[in-house]
């Protein structure tokens, strides 16, 4: 289902990056989950990937405007959102999926993306279409019109990755977004994350790596707040040798990597 | 806009024998998607083949929608209603409502002490407030906080839901049990508005639970103890209250962009 698209989309954009941050740390609760880290996110799909407790999720949360960070430079589609900056422009530009993915269960998927839709101040005429298309590139169609309570896991997602979407964001920061999804569900949103990576900036944070490897322009890694790798997939499965562990290669070169950064951290 | 092509171009455009370039072609037709009268110039050099063929289509699909089921009308709950009641605080307020009955109930049984509902007017909105700006207790919290929209409109969006309950409850105990409208709504009001100023600083669960803590220590445990009506809510403080409430409300705009972030304490 084609869209119009108006002037001001495909005018170009004045900055380097769609997300540029320097030195950031971002504080979960005491803890500095994110502990100077440099990040430079493009146009594409980027995998994040690291072990549990890595920042992940804070870094996500840092980077939807949400937390404020506690040191270091953050720009978002050439704004700066650190300081007292005026957050509204650039969330018009964002969409997220969190990690612990809240909902009203008495709303329908259709009013919940819609009531999404309004809250990302998108204008009222565009908000049918644009609800409708997000629903049916998620495969939610059949289901458009059912309460959000009688959904199943991975069709909760499947909305959350829906409202997501609903405004054709130019960041989108999707935190676990294959929890709950059956094989055919995964490969449905691998073929959405190539078709999402092609105009915009797509940061998702997973713990399947083949995932990655199969649907990513680019991987990311961190650990303990820090960044420790940012290339190609190839980049990624050339770190690894066939003494270590896992079984593929991108899990070798993944635990190559976490075990050469911790003897180094450890030194 | 793009500027009008001659009358000449759209007629070559239109014309099916006509070669035309592929730029000069998409210039017009963009052009198109937004002028209506160079459609009309396009619609009147149609050829006749064109025209019958369209008319051949129209003739069909009034075939096909006639002889279609006819359109149901789409029963559905309207967005805005969505907008501003704010399901999650349904118990919230109903626990408030119910509270203020009973007060109304106890000063019919006991009238010759100080009046229960003027002390609980002033504290009422709270619970209600704190609710609606509660990280805990709105499920969509996280989403709704990375949202433009996200900020001190959305807050008094919802406060005013709360205060839609409370102040018509109020004014209906305070019609039963005799006491002036002004004495019970401007507290009500005054601290309702504290309760967004302060929440600019510390967030409004805080704030609201400080001043619940602040007006039952210095106001309603002395009055309880002594059974006597206290200062605060004499009769003829209610301009006190009403500019404290607008000096308030006044302060608390001056806050508007510190309700753009989700903090620890919201």
């Amino acid at each position: 289902m084609m869209r119009t698209v108006n002037a001001a989309e495909t005018a170009p954009t004045t900055y380097p990056w769609a997300v540029h941050a320097e030195g950031l740390r971002v504080r979960a609760g005491r803890h500095l989950a994110v502990n100077g880290l440099d990040l430079a996110l493009g146009t594409g799909v980027h995998g994040l990937l690291g072990p549990n407790g890595a920042g992940k999720t804070t870094l996500m949360r840092a980077l939807a405007t949400v937390v404020k960070p506690a040191g270091g430079r953050l720009t978002i589609l050439g704004e700066s959102v650190d300081g007292r900056a005026d957050l509204r422009r650039v969330r018009r530009g964002l969409g997220y999926l969190p990690q612990q993915f809240g909902f009203y269960p008495r709303f329908t998927v259709r009013e919940f993306v819609e009531y999404m839709a309004w809250l990302k101040e998108m204008p009222k005429a565009a908000v049918a279409g644009a609800v409708q298309r997000a629903i049916d590139r998620v495969g939610l169609t059949a289901k458009a019109d059912a309460r959000m309570k009688t959904l199943s896991g991975g069709m909760l997602r499947r909305a959350g990755i829906a409202q997501a979407v609903v405004n054709d964001p130019r960041v989108l920061l999707l935190d676990e977004p294959t929890v709950g999804l059956d094989p055919e569900q995964r490969l449905d949103f691998r073929e959405l994350l190539r078709d999402l990576g092609v105009d915009s900036s797509v940061l998702v944070s997973t713990h399947l790596v083949e995932d990655v490897v199969a649907a990513c322009t680019d991987v990311i890694m961190i650990n303990e707040g820090r960044l420790v790798h940012q290339g190609t997939p190839e980049t990624l499965v050339a770190q690894g040798g066939q003494g270590d562990a896992g079984d593929s290669p991108a899990e070798r070169g993944y635990s190559a990597l976490l075990r050469r950064h911790r003897a180094e951290a450890g030194r | 806009m793009t500027p009008h092509p001659s009358p000449a171009l759209i007629a070559r455009y239109a014309d099916l024998e006509a070669e035309l370039d592929e730029a000069t072609m998409w210039s017009i037709e963009i052009h198109l998607e937004d002028c209506a009268d160079c459609r009309t110039l396009v619609a009147g050099s149609t050829t006749d083949d064109t025209r019958a063929l369209l008319a051949r289509v129209a003739v069909g699909v009034d075939h096909g929608i006639a002889a279609g089921p006819v359109p149901a009308r789409l029963r559905r709950r309207p967005a805005t209603l969505n907008r501003w009641l704010v399901w999650h605080l349904v118990p919230w307020l109903a626990m408030t409502v119910t509270v203020l009955g009973c007060a109304v109930l106890l000063e019919a049984l006991t009238p010759d002490l100080p009046s229960l509902v003027s002390l609980l007017a002033p504290v009422a909105p709270l619970p209600g407030v704190a609710i609606a700006w509660s990280r805990r207790h709105d499920p969509a919290w996280e989403l709704i906080a990375g949202t433009p929209a996200a900020g001190l409109t959305m807050l008094l969006r919802r406060t005013a839901a709360v205060l839609a309950v409370v102040v018509p409850a109020l004014a209906l105990a305070s019609s039963r049990t005799g006491i002036s409208l002004a004495l019970t709504l401007l507290p009500c009001l005054a601290f309702t508005a504290a309760t967004i100023a302060l929440g600019a600083w510390v967030g409004v669960r805080l704030a609201a639970a400080g001043l619940g803590i602040a007006w039952a220590l210095a106001v309603v445990l002395p009055t309880v103890v002594t059974a006597e009506s206290p200062w605060v809510l004499q009769p003829g403080s209610s301009g006190g209250w009403a500019l404290l409430t607008l000096a308030l409300a006044g302060f608390a705009a001056t806050r508007a962009n510190d309700f753009r972030r989700l903090s620890s304490h919201n």
